[in-house]
């Protein structure tokens, strides 16, 4: 048992790190923390990049590190490219989270995504439903930017992929 | 050796369009589209990535994706034609980016099935951005083509440029083993079906040309690739194993 309650510990010494671009949401919460288990007294954290071209990618795995080894662990980081991270992984709490902070969370799930066609997104600040798409492509890789046209605010949409 | 320089094939056409595309970072047309190309070009040069770096390993001589990038010269470079063509206007790029992405998608799709974990991982991430690329190039390619008459007119010359290279991406490329990378040749109507999809909403049409361009799988490449490669890997050249 003991072995397993430090698994547990360090499980949440890993999973309370932020993202780095998003930092009202944590790895855990964005569902990249996949896996921390104990091998030989080393920490082994399995995370996996959201998108191919996140610069973030980098600085999670360092911030990961640090705060193990804050915790007193030697760690070890497995970076995992399969399967493919979706943001059906983006836990209840994070979609609350993100809301809260202003960005409206994925909507729908990814496995049933068109290739054309439009995604009904919800303003985070009123609630409304008539919003529209600015770009496609907005301050940061997972991120395209809306407008309400209910109260005007123009506000970042975190793709569904 | 045929995985590694299936592998190249792959990275090199992803370095070599998101360098492109990054080339764009400071001029594009409007805020929006100045963020969305450089957003773009960091999906294609992270896959190139990942690809350069299990190309090093799969040839054992402990060559780096640094390595690869950046010392190589145009000879060596296996990418296709099309993502080499100059950024000329935004009409072009978008073309462009609209061919490429829309032969990446079904072919990543096929991929996400391949016998090799890595290609798998790789795979997996990629055709859910393709997805994304495809929806905004189409939708600019759609904009342009069916905007104004000088918009209008400038698809059109994309069209006459860039059409002749398309053919190339469905060369059949550097043999693999069964299973490992998706026949290009076969992705041919998937591809089409898109671009005709897009191009009659555009009112453009898609022109049959018998004699396409090639021969950039093998280093034969137009000028444009030796001065993008100046350009790209001189810093890395002049000061070789800098850090910071």
């Amino acid at each position: 048992m003991v072995v397993h309650l430090d698994a547990r510990r360090a499980w949440e010494a890993a999973a309370g790190v932020p993202d780095p671009e998003v930092p009202c949401v944590t790895v855990a919460d964005l569902g990249i923390l996949r896996d921390v288990r104990l091998e030989d007294g080393v920490a082994v954290v399995d995370v996996t990049p959201t998108y191919s071209g996140c610069p973030a990618t980098l600085a999670i795995e360092l911030a990961i590190e640090a705060a193990m080894r804050d915790a007193g662990y030697d760690v070890r980081i497995n970076r995992v490219l399969s399967p493919a991270w979706t943001t059906d992984w983006i836990t209840e709490e994070g979609r609350e989270k993100l809301r809260a902070y202003g960005i409206a969370p994925p909507e729908g799930s990814a496995s049933k995504l068109a290739l054309f066609g439009a995604t009904e997104v919800t303003c985070p600040r009123c609630g409304s439903h008539r919003t529209e798409r600015i770009s496609e492509f907005g301050s940061t890789a997972c991120k395209a930017q809306y407008r309400c046209r209910s109260c005007a605010e123009p506000f970042d949409y975190f793709k569904c992929i | 050796m045929a995985l590694f320089d299936a592998l190249l094939e792959l990275a090199d056409d992803h370095l070599v369009l998101g360098h492109r595309l990054s080339e764009w970072c400071g001029h594009a047309p409007m805020l929006e589209e100045d963020l969305a190309m450089p957003n773009m070009a960091l999906d294609l040069i992270g896959t190139a990535r990942t690809l350069y770096d299990y190309a090093g390993q799969v040839e054992g001589n402990g060559r780096s994706e640094d390595d690869l990038a950046y010392l190589r010269g145009e000879r060596e470079y296996r990418n296709c034609l099309l993502v080499e063509r100059p950024n000329r206007d935004f009409a072009h790029t978008m073309l462009r980016q609209l061919y490429f992405v829309a032969f990446m998608h079904p072919y990543w799709n096929a991929a996400a099935e391949s016998s090799d974990e890595v290609i798998r991982g790789v795979a997996g991430k990629a055709v859910k951005e393709m997805a994304y690329h495809i929806r905004h190039a189409g939708e600019w390619v759609i904009r342009l083509g069916d905007g104004t008459e000088e918009s209008a007119r400038r698809m059109a010359d994309a069209v006459d440029d860039l059409h002749i290279y398309t053919g190339e991406l469905f060369e059949a490329g550097t043999e693999t083993d069964d299973d490992v990378l998706p026949n290009r040749t076969a992705l041919q109507p998937a591809w089409e079906a898109t671009i005709d999809h897009v191009f009659g909403e555009a009112g453009l049409t898609r022109p049959i040309i018998p004699h396409p361009q090639t021969g950039g799988r093998t280093g034969l490449h137009g000028e444009d690739l030796g001065h993008m490669l100046m350009d790209m890997q001189s810093t890395h050249r002049a000061h070789p194993g800098a850090t910071w």
